[in-house]
């Protein structure tokens, strides 16, 4: 991988991501954990899986829970000698809590790791939504972020009696609840809560305001039923390509999640992606996905990966990594000059992750290459975005300071 | 846990007492004016009461939901403390540092879908190990349907019918799972057995839901359902839905009529008489002598209700400005504008007619006495769930309570965040575990071991309850 040039560099940052779901990203992943199958489901599995990742210098950990496949409906590769495992590669998937409450859990655990729950925008309210959210900002001290997710599943759509979404309603969508998070983020000005004694007021009405957002499929009041939340406006992650160019450019998205077929190719996309936003540099940052599998205890990550794929085969959209954590320290020194992040999945939690805290992530601090974990910081400010003013204040420019929770 | 194969016939009191404790977020109640009053929203003043109340050995914590901003006079209520985190958000952090209070949230069964909201209540369970509970709401206006997709939808009359729906198909899905459906060993066929989690179907004519539960059940087989509800209707539905009811009558006389009234209705809908707890709402000002105690709650009231909240109270019923009027004088003497209150305060004061009201408050204010600051000071103080007195005082009210079973325990509003709990679990909780009447340990790890419930009986064991054919 070469040096990218001076337009096509990432700001800097050095941030890494890791998706800290059940027992690892590989769906035979319960089959060869210390902990048994159940465990996946036990908040003390999670309490320890999140310690784990935040001392090993992780700058934020995300969650995500997808349905189950169905096992009420007829399983075809059992009935189909013609199909295989392969066409089944979520059979094999264990039961996942609900990732925001995940997240929330692991708020108090925690003081430097950025809480990012995967979360449907399109079967979901968009007004519980961004309460919710905003919440996970207050427990977390402002350490919360959004990972967007717009679901096509049927599943899904049946679960709440709704037709299925797919195509560019997805997107609209997506953006749509965004936007009504985004605005209702900001009904309340930072000083709304004023505790003004002589006139007994709690609140500055003045200071709450309705959104009255209408688009083509609902309407939303407002206010929020909670103040603004520590950080203004939670970053808002989404996969490229899910958001239209229009919407990416008008700021609904504060960071893109790149995927490549190949670790090789990763570059390449990271560099079209960035060249496809707007000039300037108040674009998304751009997170390269990355799953993992390591060497670990005398064991070749390919022997590793082929224990795993002899339950179930792992299939991804993203590329993929097999092999010594050296050499995931070299890929990830060159992703790194493209993407201002890496998201990992590791196929095996446990192992995969002692291997990253044990080799990769001391080398790249070494190198200088990754950013620092700060107590307490916010993820705004990980990611280098300054606390918005709300679009609602008067004369509304971003600023620096310190965010105002309510006092 | 026991199983309740033979439901009580006849109520028999427990002689003890459990305490919840109600953070309520949105209220009058909540002194916000007192230097020591601390911030609604950050987490430390959650984790405060929690882990005070466990320390106090609380079988519960408690949280509130309003899906609008309340209103005054068509804008923004300002007066009271207002804007509150997402009940379960706050409970699932508050799961990582508590170990054995039960967590209770809040959660309206109009504007979720139930597949949503109970594989949510489900993950609230199984991270707390069995501490969950869901305080089962309904709300029919449009004016907080302005915030959802559905919109305003139901009629009023049609707010338990659809609320029990939502809650018959809720236990469905948490009933979903067999035992042993997760795999026992690495080498099993798959994660989740084939065949193991059935499929829960419901159409009806406010949602449709077809879905392949997602989660087990927990360490409590699945969440305590309390509810609230004082019409009738509300009564029934509790009784043959709740665990436990947060009631509205905590006085002695009152409380053991409702008691009585609670089991008749238990009976009737083929539950143990025993099966229901009781819950009333309650506000303790507590002090180490009587005197210092009726000193406290006038500071308190005072607090609570200043000239402004006095004359914006009235404003609500009369539905017109009234700033012209003296706090300390007489109650206005010109009429409402509005022929109904409106929901927009809250559902305390929906619905009431407002003429009446006021011609009838008038007499009353007038034949007592009363300013306008006084009489709203009494009307909002509660003084029937105020318990105000001496530490050995209180306990021996509530002493009298855990004999005659009038109540199973008291849900309790700290009217300042986050230091209310202290002088309860200082003073009161000793006096009361002297008396004999309040734990001395957790009974358990669940919230049903800890009120003393029983583990559900699995709706339909084994059979293939597919759909329920009931319209709603």
């Amino acid at each position: 991988m070469s040096t990218p040039p001076a337009q096509n560099a990432p700001r800097g940052h050095g941030l890494l991501l890791l998706e800290l779901d059940g027992a690892g990203s590989h769906p035979a992943a319960w089959r060869v954990s210390r902990t048994g199958p159940a465990s996946v489901l036990d908040p003390e599995h999670l309490r320890g899986a999140v310690l784990a990742a935040e001392s090993a210098g992780f700058h934020a950990a995300t969650f995500s829970d997808p349905g189950l496949p169905d096992p009420a409906l007829p399983d075809p590769a059992l009935s189909d000698p013609a199909l295989s495992d392969h066409d089944h590669p979520d059979r094999d998937a264990a039961a996942r809590l609900n990732a925001l409450q995940r997240a929330a859990f692991a708020s108090p655990l925690t003081r430097t790791l950025a809480l990012i729950p995967e979360v449907d925008t399109v079967y979901t309210e968009p007004f519980h939504l961004s309460t919710q959210l905003a919440s996970l900002d207050y427990v977390s001290g402002g350490r919360a972020g959004w990972l967007v997710a717009a679901s096509s599943s049927a599943a899904d759509a049946a679960a709440v009696g709704r037709d299925t979404v797919r195509g560019e309603r997805l997107s609209g969508e997506a953006a749509d609840s965004i936007e009504v998070s985004r605005r209702l983020w900001d009904s309340w000005e930072d000083d709304a809560v004023i505790r003004d004694v002589p006139t007994g007021r709690y609140l500055d009405v003045d200071k709450l305001h309705y959104i009255d957002v209408e688009n083509g499929s609902y309407s939303v009041k407002g206010p929020s039923i909670i103040p603004r939340p520590p950080q203004g406006q939670l970053p808002v992650l989404a996969p490229a390509g899910l958001l239209t160019p229009e919407a990416v450019a008008a700021g609904a998205a504060d960071a893109l999640l790149v995927s490549a077929p190949t670790p090789e190719l990763l570059a390449a996309e990271l560099a079209a992606t960035r060249a496809g936003l707007a000039a300037g540099g108040s674009g998304p940052a751009l997170i390269a996905e990355l799953d993992v599998v390591l060497e670990s205890r005398g064991q070749t990550a390919a022997e590793r990966l082929a224990e795993l794929n002899r339950h179930t085969v792992w299939q991804s959209p993203r590329a993929r990594f097999v092999g010594t954590g050296a050499e995931l320290t070299e890929l990830l020194t060159d992703v790194l000059a493209w993407a201002d992040g890496v998201r990992l999945h590791p196929a095996m939690l446990e192992t995969d992750l002692e291997e990253l805290s044990r080799l990769v992530l001391p080398e790249l601090r070494r190198r200088g290459l990754l950013a620092p974990t700060i107590p307490d910081a916010t993820f705004r400010e990980q990611l280098g975005l300054a606390r918005p003013a709300s679009r609602y204040a008067a004369g509304a420019t971003a600023t620096t300071t310190a965010p105002g929770t309510e006092n | 846990m026991s199983h309740s194969t033979h439901p009580a016939a006849e109520f028999t009191p427990s002689g003890q007492l459990q305490l919840g404790v109600f953070f309520q977020g949105v209220n009058s109640g909540t002194v916000w004016k007192s230097a020591e009053s601390g911030s609604q929203t950050d987490f430390e003043s959650f984790r405060r009461i929690a882990q005070t109340a466990e320390r106090g050995l609380f079988a519960a914590f408690f949280l509130g939901e309003g899906l609008r901003l309340r209103e005054h006079l068509g804008r923004p209520h300002a007066l009271d403390v207002a804007g509150r985190p997402d009940a379960q958000t706050a409970l699932a952090a508050l799961a990582a540092v508590t170990t054995n209070i039960g967590l209770v949230a809040t959660q309206n069964t109009t504007y979720n879908d139930p597949a949503d909201l109970a594989h949510r209540l489900s993950t609230l369970d199984l991270l707390s190990g069995g501490r969950a509970a869901w305080n089962i709401v309904t709300t029919d206006n449009a004016w907080t349907g302005a915030n959802f997709r559905r919109g305003g939808y139901l009629d009023h009359a049609d707010r338990y019918t659809h609320a029990e729906a939502f809650v018959e198909t809720a236990k469905r899905i948490w009933d979903a799972w067999d035992d042993g459906a997760i795999a026992a060993s690495a080498s099993s066929a798959r994660w989740s057995a084939e065949g193991a989690v059935r499929r829960v179907r419901h159409s009806g004519q406010h949602y449709s839901v077809d879905v392949t539960p997602r989660l087990p059940r927990s360490a409590q087989y699945r969440p305590v359902l309390f509810q609230a509800g004082d019409s009738p209707e509300g009564r029934d539905f509790a009784a043959r839905q709740a665990d436990v009811i947060f009631s509205a009558h905590p006085q002695l006389d009152d409380a053991l009529d409702f008691r009585r009234d609670i089991v008749e209705r238990t009976l009737r809908a083929g539950r143990g008489a025993q099966d229901v707890k009781i819950m009333p709402a309650s506000e303790f000002i507590l002090a180490a002598t009587p005197r210092e105690a009726l000193e406290k709650k006038a500071w308190v009231r005072s607090l609570q209700i200043g000239p402004q909240q006095a004359i914006a109270y009235l404003e609500q019923f009369w539905g017109r400005e009234l700033q012209g009027y003296d706090p300390d004088g007489p109650l206005p003497d010109i009429d409402p504008v509005v022929e109904e209150t409106s929901e927009t305060r809250g559902s305390g004061f929906h619905g009431a007619k407002a003429r009446q009201l006021a011609d009838q408050w008038r007499a009353e204010a007038k034949e007592k006495g009363l300013s306008i600051r006084q009489f709203v000071s009494a009307k909002t103080s509660r003084g029937d769930s105020t318990f105000t007195g001496s530490y050995t005082e209180v306990a021996d009210r509530l002493t009298e309570y855990a004999r005659t079973g009038a109540v199973d325990g008291f849900n309790i509003s700290p009217w300042l965040i986050p230091s209310g709990l202290d002088d309860i679990v200082n003073h009161l909780v000793p006096e009361l575990q002297e008396r004999g009447v309040y734990p001395t340990e957790y009974a358990g790890s669940t919230l049903r071991e800890n009120l003393g419930l029983a583990t559900p009986v699995r709706a339909g064991a084994g059979v293939e309850t597919d759909s329920v054919t009931a319209r709603v």
